[in-house]
Formats: C-alpha cells, structure tokens, sequence
C-alpha cells in the first residue's frame, strides 16, 4: 500500500495497472515526446462510397476484432440510443473482450449495459463515470470485471489518449445530421444534440470512425462539426437519441427554496469578488442550484452593470438568455444541457461549439480554463480538508460522474462547490470523502445554506477572503459545517469495503487520486 | 400494551418515514427495514424503533418501515403516532415531565 | 432569548413535513412557527404533535424565537395541543381567531397548569394572539393586556376580510381599519405589533408596496407563508443606512445640545423636537437589534 498526498491508501499495482500516486494539483509534468494517435493516412478516391448498408457492415469494415477498444459520446445523455444498436451490433458479429470508453456512461434504460458485460461482450471500462445498473452493480460486486474501470474527469481523457495510455480503435459517432461523406453535426436534422464537443479527440486520434445519423443530408453537410477527412464510415438509422432527454430533471429551473437560497449566496460569494467586473468569465453547469445561481448571477450582473466575456462548459437554457440579453459575449459549449442550448449554437453567432479538449484538457498548449474566473461545481460530499466526492453516493451507489469537475476546480481562479450541508439524513459535509475525486487544494469555497466556508490552503484565499468580509458575508469553518451536520443526522457508520479494488479515479495528469473498493454486503 | 389493528404513520417524502404497525401472533419483534440510509444507519433506526416499542411496553408486533432519511427524532415521532393509532390510545403528555427531570 | 428578540419575520412551517421543518432552520426568519392548525389535515394533528414536540426538544433552530400555532380555542384539538405544545418549551404559543380577553385568561390558566405539571418556570411560556375577525380588532385593546403572556399581536387578513364580507387586494384598504386596530392596541399595551400575511408569493414588488405601508404604519414585523418573502421582509424592517446616519445626527446634535446648555437643538435646519427624539431612538434601536454597529446612542 502506497498513500497519496491526500491521504488516500493505494495499491502499488493493480492487475497490470502501475498507480501513479497524486502529488499536487498542478501535475505532473507531459512528455516532451509527439502525441500517439491511431489515425492512419487513407487515400481515398473519387467514387469510393463511405456509406455502409448497417451498422454490422460498417463494424465489420472497420476491423473491429476482441479485445479492441470502441469509444462513444455521452451528448444525449439519457437520450441516447445509439450505444444500444452498436453493441446489439458488436454481440450479432460475436466480437469479444472490448475495453468500452465512452465520454461517460450515464443511465441507459433502454437496453442492458450489464448483459453486455456479463455475455463478455464488454470487459472493461474507462469513462468519467458509470451511472446507473453497470456502475452499482460493479460497486457493489454484482457484475464482476477481470479489470477495475478507469475514471477520468473531462480533461483527463483526452489527455490519456494523446498520450497513448488510451488509445481507439473504432470511435462511434452519433450525429443528428450528417452526409454520405462523413461531413457531419449535432446541431440540425430531426434529434439535434447540439456540441460534438467530445468527440474532436476520438475523431482526431480513433483507428477508425464511424458516424450514425438518423438524418442523411445532401453533400456537403452545413454546419459541420466533425469534418470527412476523419471519417471511414456513415451509417443511416432510425434514430439517435431523444434530445428532450438530455436534461431530464437536470434543467428546470428549482422552485425549492433550500437550493434556490445556497445558488443566491454563491452569487453573492461571485458578485463580491474582484473579479466580478466587466468582462469577467464564468461556469454555472447543470444542476438545480447551478442553474438557479446562473439566473441570480443575471441579476447582479444587471444591477453592477457588467458583462461577460465568456460563458463556459455545459450550457443550458439559462445561459442562452443572457447571452441573448447582452450579458455575455461568447458561449463556449462543449456540451448542450438542454434543447435550447442545443439548437442554440445553429442560430447564434456568438454561441459556438468547441472540442472538449480545448475546455478541460491541462496537457495542451492552453484552453479556456487557464482564462476562466469563477467556476460553480456540484457535490455529492466534501470534507473537511476541501476533498470533493462527486462519484459515490453513502450508501455505495455510483451517483454520478467526475465531469469537468476537478478541471474547472484546479483551472478557475475561483471555485465554488455549492451543496446542501444534509441530504435526507445523509450529512454531505464530513470528516473524509468516500471518494476523493477533487484534491482539496483547487478548492476555494463551500456554499451551503448554513454558511460559506473558506479553504485556507487555496491559492486565493487572503484574496476571497478579504473581499467577502468587505462585502459583509458571514463566514463559517468547514469544521462548524461538518458538525452541524452531524448534530442534525447522527454519526453514520463507516462504509466497510473488500480490499478488491473495482475503479480507479485518475487526476487531470493521470496520477491516481482515489480507488473506489467493492462494497461489503451486510446482508449477510 | 397490547396492538389492536394495524395502523400507518408518516409519509414517503423525502426526510420522512412509513411506518407500518400490526399486530403479530407470534410472541416478539419483528422489524422488516426498508431505507435509502440502511447502509449508515440501519441499526440505528432498528434501535430508535425498538426504544419506542419499549417505551410503550409493547411485545409482540410486526412493524413494516419504509424510510426515506428520516432523521431519528421524526423516526421517534412517527413511532409514537403509529403506536397510539395502533393501540387506540391517546398519548398521556404526562410521560414527558417524568423523562424531562434529570 | 425571548425578551428582546427581533420580530421582523414570522414564517409558518407545517408541521406534517419533516424536510420543510428542517430546512426552516436555516432561512433568515427571526420567528419559527411550527403550525398545528391551518397546515395539518383534521386526520393528522396526532403525528403533528408528535413531530413538532420532537422538531422542538431535539432540533430547536438556535438563534430563533420559536412559536407552535395551535389550532383554534373552540376546536376539540385545543387540549391535547396545548399539553404538547407547552412541553416542547417552544418561546411562544400562537392563538388563532381570538375575540375576547376572556379566550386568553382562559388558555393563561390552561398552560399555567401545564408549566406547573412540566416543571416550566410559571409565565415562561408567551402568547401570540392572531386577530382573525372584526370582533376581535374590536376586542384588540383588552386582548392585548388580557394577559402578561402576550407580547405580540397579529392580524389575520384571510379570515378578516372573509367575515367582513370583503374582497382580499393587494393594495389592502379592506383590512386598513383592522390594521390600525391590532396596531394601536399594541402600541397602547407595549408589545409587538405583526401585520398580515402577502399572499401572493409570487409578486416581489406587491410585495414591496405592502411593506412600505406596513413600516410607514409603524408594524414591528410580518408574518410569512413563504421563505421567499423572509430577506424582503427583513430588509424592510431594517433602518437604511441613510436613516441610521440622520438618527445618530439628532442624537449627537441632542448631546451637544445638553452639553452647550443650548435650548434648541437644530439638525439640517429643522428643530428637534421630542417625536423625532423618539423616532431616532427607534430607528437606532431597530438597527441595533438587527446587529448593525450604532455606537453608544441608546444609553
């Protein structure tokens, strides 16, 4: 066992997997060496169709054989259904032992994920998360993998794949419209899911590309976010996804006046920071208290009589209005929350997709995030050092995924993790995390409805600090939070685990800040 | 005391707990326990229901919960209702001064 | 921590919802009342009782005065909600629909019983007495001194406006003269003075108007259904920066005065007279009460 600099008790190896312990937010260092990628010179001619009959052809065009690795984008999110046709495809042709890496595995419903492991079809996975009946049935040792998944936050993966740590042989790409060349987009035809934002790297680097469309439009597709030069195969199907999905449940705007006081007092935290001025930069997401604090951040920008310069990430409804009211001057969309956002992009000038990459990766020669003033992240639980779990839910269910959330924490100059202090009777401020997903450190701040707290070992923190006490916020210590909570719910009883490591949880660089182990049944 | 029908308390919102009272003909307790927080804190509910039977000094009961994170003193509060429901009694507030008298 | 406790908002939580109760705790409001009336179906006061009891002894919000809303003196929960809601040593019991002095001996007396069974200090427990129709806005006077117990009153305007037969407004003239009533009776017996509820959570500006009339009328605070209106309410019945500086002019324009031995004292070109003595006092002790720094000036 090997302990990271956050405390975290790891093995030296598992399987074949050398952990590399965390060492500090700002990471390790890249190699000097050129990128890997699997993309190879084609020379295709004049007359030479892309177009395949099925999605079995097009696989069986591609080479897919076991053991190789696919890799989708989780854009539609619960809407999705084109996972489901390429792996019903994959089991038809008897192809086996598959690393699966998609952008992030969210609760499908619509087929079985776990049949497709269990029948060996999938062997191992790497996301920046495992939502729904995969991800608890591996936590809580249901569904056994020979192999621990890989989680990776956004930055993380397109960084593991020019590396070459993880690298694709056949990249599926859902997009709502596309033509028979491969020129293809998600922001028209009949099931637009707006930014391709995920799919840039896997495009750039995959063995092979395919593209599924329910929407085969005239040569040349316009607009066009992944252009033919990366693609091998198109292949027409009845649908991709439902859009209207995408931000189901997420995107309303909360009328819950618990959530809607803690987005209010993170709007405060940003409206009394000196970076809160014209031309500022920010990052809300997609949760009830995001959203809501994107409406209250509208507010003060109105009142103090400022705009932004950009708006960044996961984009939804609440953004597009004020980027329609003048209030920001670029929205930088990697990802559509919602079907306004989605549409968004095709009608506004200043609202543009962009590769995910750019938005989250450390290791490339700069994106946005080195620019971005103030990020609003969610949480499922924080601890008294800052760490921030957004992956395991108390009672050892994988709850969500890491998103861009340690990118936006380590590479905002201010970041905010909005929580309530309790859960039902689930305190979500706690002496250790479950798991560590976000190193303490890139933290700056804690919103809950009992009281803001500091992080006295963020970079920023004399500056916070001063100008919250000059605007006369109160502050509280985390540790006051943690007891608080505490007093309200009780002690909990510490979740026993096996020692049988089931996820590792990489860091932006690839290091490893936490290992999930497979839950204990008390049942028995 | 003794159950005479079975009775129901509390809800299914979050933060909240059903609670299911029956008479049982076997002699003793038997809890069946259904909660989102039974990981951390199933014994502890298993507990605070116990007390409350004791309080009452009830012996044989069947006592169905399904819990959506209640905290212990709305698992208490709940436990008392059903019971009064259950044994058709009306709480006797007198009980309190003796507890509250260190 | 009754004695002096800031009264601006009043928010009413039911008492059948355990997550509504504990997300009270942590809004802005000054008062907490946990409700056993208007909030609780005929069939659940029982589990109402039991939870509040409970929200009361083992979570009691700190730094809030807390009330338990009964229901009315003639319905056949009263006893049995008394016997709880005493127990729970909550700072105050909230009576509806009173109408006579006598309703308020006769609950004195109940809970006298009930503090002397409990080993409550006799009189700890007060009396919030809401004034629900014209005869109680008649009775307002009598009511308010009925008892030391009471030290709040508060109008009713749905029940009010119903048996006067009138039509609820936002701009409120249908319950102006109950209003007025609850009010003098308050200033004339020492207590707070609560005005009605704004239905309409929705309407932040009618909400608005409303205080301005409520503060510019001289309430203490007001009662609300919603933890939407509570920083509203708050920051109306907190004196504005502007108001506290012209306080602390007249006050220090009166030391100054006192000192020189000069009779007249005159602030921005308008003598000081004794009502603009008290109204600065007023404000400055308002401020106070609600944590603003106003130096030495209430001595």
């Amino acid at each position: 066992m090997i302990k990271n600099s956050l405390g975290r008790e790891l093995p030296e190896q598992i399987g074949d997997y050398v952990v590399r312990p965390y060492q500090t937010a700002q990471g390790v260092p890249p190699s000097t060496g050129p990128v890997v990628t699997r993309r190879t010179a084609e020379h295709r001619q004049r007359g030479e169709e892309k177009l395949q009959p099925t999605l079995a052809d097009a696989i069986r065009a591609a080479g897919l054989a076991d053991g190789m690795t696919i890799s989708f984008h989780h854009s539609f999110r619960e809407g999705d259904l084109a996972v489901g046709q390429v792996l019903a495809a994959i089991r038809s042709l008897g192809i086996k032992n598959l690393r699966f890496a998609p952008s992030a595995v969210v609760n499908l419903k619509n087929f079985s994920l776990a049949e497709y492991v269990q029948d060996g079809t999938i062997t191992s996975v790497e996301a920046s998360g495992i939502r729904g009946e995969l991800g608890d049935g591996i936590i809580n040792g249901i569904i056994t993998m020979e192999k621990p998944a890989i989680l990776r936050p956004h930055g993380a993966r397109p960084r593991a794949i020019e590396a070459g740590e993880l690298q694709i042989d056949v990249a599926f790409i859902a997009a709502s419209a596309a033509d028979s060349y491969g020129n293809c987009t998600g922001q028209i035809g009949a099931n637009p899911c707006g930014s391709l934002g995920y799919s840039f790297v896997d495009a750039h680097n995959a063995g092979r590309v395919i593209v599924l469309t329910d929407t085969l439009v005239p040569y040349p597709c316009c607009p066009v976010s992944i252009s033919q030069q990366y693609v091998d195969y198109v292949v027409k199907v009845d649908e991709i996804g439902d859009p209207q999905k995408i931000g189901a449940g997420a995107a309303r705007l909360t009328k819950n006046p618990r959530d809607l006081m803690i987005a209010e007092q993170v709007a405060d935290v940003i409206a009394a920071s000196r970076r809160f001025e014209e031309g500022f930069s920010f990052q809300t997401g997609a949760g009830a208290i995001s959203i809501a604090c994107t409406k209250f951040l509208a507010d003060r920008m109105k009142t103090r009589g400022v705009t932004a310069s950009f708006a960044l990430g996961g984009i939804t409804a609440a953004i597009i209005e004020m980027y329609d009211a003048g209030q920001i001057r670029a929205v930088e969309c990697s990802q559509s929350f919602d079907a306004v956002a989605a549409n968004a992009i095709a009608s506004r000038s200043g609202v543009v997709e962009i590769d995910n990459a750019d938005y989250s990766n450390a290791y490339s020669k700069g994106g946005f995030l080195n620019h971005l003033d103030f990020g609003v992240l969610g949480a499922l639980e924080v601890d008294t050092d800052f760490n921030v779990n957004i992956l395991t839910g108390s009672s050892g269910q994988m709850m969500g995924g890491l998103g861009g959330g340690p990118d936006v924490a380590a590479g905002a100059a201010i970041s905010i993790v909005a929580l309530p202090i309790v859960r039902g009777r689930t305190p979500s401020i706690v002496r250790h995390v479950f798991t560590c997903c976000t190193p303490g450190e890139t933290v700056a701040c804690v919103v809950t409805q009992a009281g803001i707290a500091l992080n006295p070992r963020h970079l920023r923190y004399e500056e916070l600090k001063q100008d919250l006490r000059n605007a006369g916020l109160p502050l509280v210590a985390i540790e006051e939070l943690q007891q608080l909570a505490q007093s309200i719910t009780g002690v909990p009883q510490p979740i026993a685990t096996t020692e049988k490591v089931v996820a590792i949880v990489e860091y932006r660089d690839g290091t490893v800040v936490d290992v999930i182990r497979q839950i204990k049944n008390n049942a028995e | 005391m003794k159950i005479i029908k079975a009775a129901v308390a509390g809800t299914l919102e979050s933060s909240d707990i059903r609670i299911m009272l029956c008479p049982r003909e076997e002699h003793g307790i038997e809890i069946e326990l259904d909660s989102v927080v039974k990981a951390q804190f199933g014994p502890a509910i298993e507990h605070t229901v116990k007390q409350a039977l004791a309080e009452f000094d009830i012996q044989d009961a069947f006592v169905q919960l399904q819990d959506k994170g209640a905290l212990d003193c709305v698992i208490k509060a709940r436990m008392q209702c059903a019971i009064c429901r259950a044994c058709e009694i009306t709480y006797d507030w007198t009980k309190e001064d003796a507890q509250n008298e260190q | 921590m009754s004695n002096n406790h800031l009264k601006r908002t009043s928010l009413y939580v039911g008492g059948s919802s355990p997550s509504k109760m504990l997300d009270a705790r942590f809004y802005h409001e000054d008062c907490i009342v946990y409700d056993l009336e208007d909030a609780v179906a005929a069939t659940d006061k029982d589990a109402a009782r039991f939870l509040i009891y409970q929200a009361v002894r083992c979570h009691r919000p700190p730094n809030k005065y807390v009330l338990i809303r009964v229901n009315g003196i003639y319905s056949d929960f009263i006893a049995e909600d008394l016997q709880a809601a005493v127990r729970a040593r909550p700072d105050a019991i909230r009576l509806p629909k009173v109408e006579r002095a006598c309703e308020v001996q006769q609950i004195d007396a109940a809970i006298t019983a009930i503090e002397a069974a409990a080993g409550i200090p006799l009189g700890q427990t007060e009396l919030w007495c809401n004034i629900e129709s014209p005869l109680g806005a008649t009775n307002a006077k009598e009511i308010a001194t009925a008892s030391p117990r009471v030290v709040a009153m508060a109008l009713g305007a749905e029940d009010y406006t119903a048996s006067m037969g009138a039509q609820r407004s936002k701009a409120g003239w249908e319950i102006f003269y109950g209003r007025m009533q609850v009010l003098e009776a308050c200033r004339l017996a020492g207590i707070s003075a609560q005005d009605a509820v704004f239905s309409d959570i929705n309407d932040a500006e009618g909400l608005q108007e409303d205080l301005k009339m409520t503060r510019g009328l001289g309430f203490d605070g007001k009662t609300v259904v919603h933890p939407r209106q509570i920083d509203l309410v708050n920051a109306a019945f907190t004196p504005t920066t502007k108001e506290i500086r012209n306080a602390m002019k007249v006050m220090e324009a009166l030391q100054e005065g006192a000192r020189n031995n000069t009779g007249v004292v005159v602030v921005d070109g308008s003598m000081v007279d004794k009502p603009m003595e008290i109204r600065a006092k007023t404000i400055l002790a308002q401020a106070k009460a609600a944590g603003i720094e106003t130096g030495e000036w209430l001595k």
